[in-house]
C-alpha cells in the first residue's frame, strides 16, 4: 500500500506541475493539430484517398505527439536534480517507472481525446466510436510502457529530442502497424470478430514490454 | 602460440575452405532456378546473411542482461562488437535484397514481409548505435546500451509477427515461393555454415581488440592506483 | 505521531571499509577507510578531484560501490534495501526542489515518499524553523537563490533523518544564513545528527565540527577528532599533505 501511495505522490506531483504549466498539454496538442491540418492539405482534394489513409495519418499523429509528450517527462526531473533526490528517497527505482509510466499515459490520452473529436471534424469520419477508443486507449499503453524508459535514457543523452523518436519510433512499429490495421477495419464496420486478431496482438505487446522495461528501468538507471 | 591463436587459426582455415566449396556450390553445382534465372544464386548470400544479421542480435542480447547483471566490461565488449557486425549484415542483406529485387522483378525495393522486417530491424541496431555515440561516460554507455538492446530484441519477433499479419491480409504478389530442391538446399547450408564461421571469426578478432585496449586501460589504472 | 527509529546497537552509524569507486577509468575513491560514530560532525576537506562529492555520493546510496562495504545503521548498502534511505538526508549544490510548485507542495510531495506521518504539522514546523513560512505557498521558481536553498536544507530534514550530509553548502549560502540554520540542522526535534559536510573553507570546517578529515586523490590523508580544533593547526597540516589551500 505504501508503494503505490508513493506512485500515485510521483503522479499527483506531475498532473500539479502541468497544471500550472501546460506546456505537455498544449504544446503537444498544437502540434498533433498542425499535424493533421497539413496532412489534409497534403491529401485533401482527393476524398477517396483520404479516406483510406486517413487510419494513418491519425497514428502518425498520435507517434509523434506521443514522442514529444514523452520527450517533457523527464526534463522536469533532470532539473534541480530532482531524479537524484527520487533515488534518495526510500523507494525503489521501480515505482519511479511507475509513476512516470501513468503519468505520461494520463497526459497522452487527454490529448487523444481532444485530438480524435477535431479528427472527426476535419475528415468527416466517426472516429468516437467504441472499438477506435478501445484500440487508442491499448495503443497508448504500450507507447507510454517503452516510451517512458527510453525518456529517461535519452534525458541523459546530449542530444535528447533526436535521440528519443530514434529509440522509440522503430520499437513501437508493431503497435502503428495493428493500430492502423485495426482502427481502418473499424472505420469499414468491421465486427470485433475482424478486429481480434490485432486486438490480441496489440494486447500481447502491452503485455511484453510493461513488464520488460519495468524491469530494465531499475537496472539501467542505477548509477 | 597459444590456445587463442591456435583457435583463430583453425577457424580461418575451417573459413576458407567452406566459403571456397560454397563459392564452388553456388557457381558451378547447383543449377539456374527456372523462374528467376542466373541473379536468383544470390539467395544464397542474402539467406545467410539475414541469418547472421539475428544472430548477432541475440548476442547483443545475451551479452546486455550479463552486463546489467555482472557489471564487467567484458560484456559490454561482446554486445558493442556484435553490434557493429550486426548492423553491417543487415544492411548487406538490405542491399543484396535490392539486388535480387531490380532484375527478379522490376523494382528497387519490395515490401516484402522479409524486407521489411528487416528494414526494422536496421533500425533498431540504428538506435542501439545511437544511443551508445550519444551518451557519454563508459558506465552509463553501457548501461543504456543495453537497455535498449533488450528492449529491441524483444520487440524483432513481434515485428515480424505484425508485419507478416498485415502483409497476409494484404499480399502482394512478389513474395519469393516455392521449395528447395536437394542440391539448392545443400548450396544454403553450406553458405550458412560458410558464414557462421566468418562471423565467429570476425566477432572474436573484435572481441580481442576492445579487449586488449580495456587491459591497457587496468594497467594505467593499476600503476595510478601504486603512484597515489 | 512520530515514528521513532529503533535503537542502534553499539558501534560507529557509518562504517565504511575498503571503498573504491571508479568513473569510466578514472578512480575516484581508492580505498577509503572510516567509522563515523553517532553524532559526529565531519568537516571533509580536500582540493577539487579529491574525491569528497564522490564519497557523499556513495555514502547517500546515490551511487554504488565499485568495492568494499559500506554500512549504514547496520545495512549493507549493497543490499540494496531503500529502507536504509529513511535515516539519511542530503543536501546538495542542487536544490531537489521542483520549480514549478510552491513550496508547501514540494514538501508535501517529499513527506509522501519518506512516509512522514504528521504531514500537516511537520512541514509548518519546518517552514518555521527556516524562516519562510511567508513564502510557503509561493512558487519555488520565484525564491531567490538564497531562499531555495534554505528550502533544500528544510526539506532534507522533514523526515527526522539521524544522518545529513551536505556537499558544500557553504558555497551558494550567505554564511551567515548557514550559520543561524546550523543549529536546527544540529539538534533539530531532538535528535543529536551525525553530520558529514565537505568544504574549502578551513575555518569554518573547524568552528562547525569536531572531527576534521583531510581528502587527497581519493583517499583520507588525515582524520583528526577533538572540539575547538586549531583553524591554523590544521591549515599547515593541509598544505603539507595536499600542496596547498584553495
Amino acid at each position: 500500500m505504501n508503494y503505490f501511495r508513493k506512485v500515485s505522490a510521483i503522479v499527483w506531483k506531475d498532473a500539479l506541475s502541468e497544471m500550472r504549466t501546460r506546456e505537455i498539454v498544449f504544446s503537444v496538442l498544437v502540434f498533433a493539430l498542425l499535424v493533421l491540418v497539413i496532412f489534409n492539405f497534403a491529401f485533401g482534394a482527393d476524398e477517396t484517398a483520404m479516406n483510406s489513409i486517413a487510419p494513418g495519418i491519425l497514428w502518425v499523429t498520435f507517434a509523434f505527439a506521443g514522442v514529444l509528450s514523452l520527450n517533457r517527462s523527464f526534463v522536469q526531473e533532470k532539473e534541480n536534480g530532482c531524479f537524484e533526490a527520487l533515488t534518495l528517497c526510500p523507494v525503489g527505482r521501480d515505482a519511479i517507472y511507475v509513476g512516470k509510466m501513468l503519468s505520461s499515459l494520463v497526459f497522452m490520452i487527454i490529448i487523444e481525446i481532444i485530438t480524435l473529436p477535431v479528427y472527426s471534424f476535419l475528415f468527416n469520419l466517426n472516429v468516437l466510436s467504441f472499438e477506435i477508443i478501445i484500440i487508442t486507449l491499448l495503443a497508448t499503453i504500450g507507447f507510454a510502457a517503452v516510451g517512458t524508459l527510453f525518456s529517461a535514457l535519452a534525458v541523459n543523452t546530449r542530444v535528447r529530442e533526436m535521440v528519443l523518436p530514434i529509440l522509440f519510433l522503430p520499437v513501437v512499429v508493431p503497435l502503428l502497424i495493428c493500430a492502423v490495421n485495426a482502427s481502418g477495419d473499424a472505420l469499414a464496420g468491421e465486427s470485433w470478430g475482424d478486429l481480434f486478431s490485432w486486438l490480441m496482438l496489440i494486447i500481447a505487446y502491452d503485455v511484453v514490454f510493461v513488464v520488460a522495461s519495468y524491469l530494465v528501468f531499475e537496472h539501467a538507471l542505477e548509477e | 602460440m597459444n590456445k587463442s591463436h591456435i583457435t583463430k587459426m583453425v577457424l580461418l582455415v575451417l573459413t576458407t575452405i567452406s566459403f571456397m566449396a560454397a563459392l564452388y556450390l553456388i557457381f558451378f553445382y547447383v543449377p539456374t532456378e527456372l523462374s528467376m534465372g542466373v541473379v536468383q544464386r544470390i539467395f544464397y548470400f542474402h539467406v545467410p546473411v539475414a541469418w547472421i544479421a539475428l544472430l548477432s542480435y541475440v548476442v547483443i542480447f545475451v551479452s546486455s542482461i550479463m552486463y546489467l547483471r555482472k557489471r564487467s566490461k567484458t560484456w559490454d565488449t561482446v554486445a558493442i562488437a556484435a553490434a557493429e557486425i550486426g548492423f553491417i549484415f543487415t544492411t548487406a542483406f538490405l542491399v543484396t535484397g535490392s539486388i535480387w529485387a531490380k532484375p527478379a522483378w522490376g523494382v528497387w525495393w519490395t515490401w516484402s514481409p522479409r524486407l521489411t522486417s528487416a528494414l526494422v530491424l536496421w533500425f533498431i541496431y540504428v538506435a542501439y548505435l545511437t544511443i551508445r555515440a550519444y551518451t557519454q561516460g563508459d558506465d552509463r554507455k553501457a548501461r543504456f546500451s543495453s537497455a535498449v538492446a533488450i528492449i529491441g530484441f524483444i520487440d524483432i519477433p513481434i515485428v515480424i509477427l505484425s508485419i507478416s499479419l498485415w502483409r497476409t491480409q494484404h499480399p502482394s504478389a512478389l513474395i519469393f515461393e516455392g521449395g528447395l530442391t536437394p542440391p539448392m538446399l545443400l548450396t544454403l547450408q553450406i553458405c550458412i555454415l560458410a558464414f557462421t564461421l566468418l562471423y565467429v571469426l570476425i566477432l572474436i578478432q573484435s572481441i580481442q581488440i576492445n579487449r586488449s585496449i580495456l587491459k591497457v586501460r587496468d594497467l594505467r589504472r593499476l600503476k595510478e592506483m601504486n603512484e597515489g | 505521531m512520530v515514528t521513532k527509529a529503533p535503537a542502534l546497537s553499539d558501534g560507529p552509524i557509518i562504517s565504511v571499509k575498503g571503498l573504491t569507486r571508479t568513473f569510466n577509468d578514472f578512480l575516484a575513491l581508492r580505498g577509503i577507510d572510516i567509522d563515523i560514530g553517532a553524532g559526529e560532525k565531519v568537516a571533509v576537506l580536500g582540493p577539487n578531484g579529491a574525491g569528497k562529492t564522490t564519497l557523499l555520493k556513495v555514502l547517500s546510496s546515490a551511487i554504488t560501490s565499485s568495492s568494499g562495504e559500506v554500512t549504514i545503521r547496520s545495512t549493507r548498502l549493497k543490499d540494496k534495501d531503500p529502507e536504509v534511505r529513511r535515516y539519511i538526508g542530503v543536501v546538495s549544490h542542487q536544490t531537489f526542489l521542483y520549480q514549478e510548485l510552491t513550496a508547501y507542495e514540494n514538501f508535501t510531495f517529499y513527506c509522501r515518499m519518506y512516509d512522514v506521518s504528521d504531514r500537516e504539522e511537520r512541514i509548518r514546523e519546518i517552514i518555521d524553523r527556516i524562516g519562510m513560512m511567508p513564502r510557503l505557498h509561493d512558487r519555488v521558481s520565484n525564491l531567490s537563490r538564497g531562499m531555495q536553498q534554505r528550502l533544500s536544507i528544510g526539506r532534507a530534514l522533514l523526515h527526522r533523518p539521524e544522518i545529513l550530509l551536505l556537499d558544500e553548502p557553504d558555497t551558494g549560502l550567505d554564511w551567515h544564513a548557514l550559520s543561524s540554520l546550523w543549529d536546527i540542522i544540529n539538534r533539530e526535534d531532538g535528535i543529536n545528527r551525525t553530520i558529514l559536510f565537505t568544504t574549502h573553507n578551513l575555518s569554518r570546517a573547524c568552528t562547525l565540527s569536531n572531527r576534521v578529515v583531510i581528502m587527497n586523490k581519493g583517499k583520507i590523508v588525515h582524520d583528526i577528532a577533538g572540539s575547538g580544533l586549531d583553524a591554523g593547526n590544521i591549515e599547515e597540516i593541509y598544505s603539507r599533505l595536499t600542496g596547498g589551500i584553495e
